[in-house]
């Protein structure tokens, strides 16, 4: 590997970039793809699967056999509401291999007490967000019913683009969120992305059940189609 | 996991900047129970000195011999390991599986 390939392959993990690295095994010739430029590499489609999937490996190709080392960063889960779903929540999320937060400004709610092993921040989230650098490899579940937290947050993962994002709420509870944030400025499209009711429709009816539909759907916003392109190809 | 990964590949660019010839070793194909999945990456210098794995330990001596000899040469290389390789006894897989690693040098 050159150097100057593996010095910006280091400097876009450490910045918390997408990466491929295209190496002919019998040549030894490479390249390095950054995600944001994938869409320009006579590779496209086999990258962006891989990026989606994570995974590295094999791939033949019209230039022959090639090896894809994949780098994608760890994913995040943020979560405002140390309440009784996220108490299931990030377990779940720890387990696939998620960094979780919660962040609730209501100190009896955010106790070490109620999170064991979890980091709990009892901030509000104009104070919290910002030092945690949420990203597109981030993904954003609001919790509080309480607009009061839960919209600077929701507006928060919209303007960093979170992969994933989504609002607990009956559909009356979410036209009214629509109102208030669109209020705030945010578009039609913008507010189409928040996953609300939140969760996979598994009939879950418990806070741990719950949980479980919607790790189900951060899970599949991360290995199937974008849900934001899945809709544009449907419209 | 990823954060050791993480140090494997900038501990390779450190020791490269430090002037240490340098070799990366990739999983790029495993069959059956492999150890380490693909990708997982070993970084050697010429004097031997290695940090990560390929394989939890079962080829690594191996490994270390040949990146010797693509830091040398500077070509790159693709080894294979498995319990049907007849050196199975000093360097072959306990698991069963087989692994295919590229080793390459950094310049």
């Amino acid at each position: 590997m050159k150097l100057d390939i593996l010095h910006t392959l280091n400097t876009e993990r450490a910045a918390r970039r997408a990466v491929v690295v295209v190496t002919d095994i019998d040549s030894g010739a490479q390249r390095l793809i950054k995600a944001t430029e994938a869409d320009k590499d006579p590779l496209a489609e086999t990258i962006d699967k891989r990026l989606r999937m994570g995974k590295s490996g094999m791939e033949d190709t019209p230039q022959g056999r090639v090896f894809l080392t994949v780098h994608v960063p760890s994913p995040k889960l943020v979560i405002t509401g140390a309440v009784h779903i996220s108490q299931a929540l990030a377990p779940i999320a720890q387990m696939l291999g998620y960094d979780v937060t919660i962040v609730d400004p209501r100190t009896a709610f955010a106790s070490p007490e109620r999170f064991p092993d979890v980091k709990v921040l009892a901030e509000w989230p104009d104070v919290a967000l910002p030092p945690l650098h949420v990203d597109r490899y981030t993904a954003f579940v609001a919790c509080t019913h309480d607009p009061k937290i839960d919209d600077p947050a929701l507006l928060h993962a919209l303007a960093r683009d979170c992969f994933y994002i989504g609002a607990l709420g009956s559909r009356k509870t979410h036209a009214k969120r629509n109102e208030r944030l669109k209020a705030a400025g945010i578009s039609d499209a913008d507010f189409a992305r928040i996953h609300a009711p939140i969760g996979l429709d598994i009939g879950a009816i418990s806070p741990a059940e719950i949980a479980v539909s919607i790790m189900g759907e951060i899970v599949q916003s991360v290995r199937q189609k974008p849900a934001r392109s899945a809709k544009a190809e449907a419209a | 996991m990823l954060g050791r990964d993480e140090d494997i590949l900038k501990a390779a660019e450190d020791w490269s900047k430090a002037g240490r010839g340098v070799a990366l070793a990739t999983v790029v194909e495993t069959w059956g129970s492999a150890p380490r999945p693909v990708g997982s990456n070993l970084v050697i210098d010429s004097d031997g000195n290695f940090l990560g794995s390929v394989s939890g330990g079962c080829v690594e001596g191996a490994v270390v011999t040949e990146a010797i000899d693509v830091i040398d040469s500077g070509k790159p290389k693709v080894l294979e390991f498995g319990v049907a390789d007849e050196t199975a006894w000093q360097v072959g897989l306990s698991c069963g599986g087989t692994i295919r690693v590229y080793v390459e040098k950094v310049s």
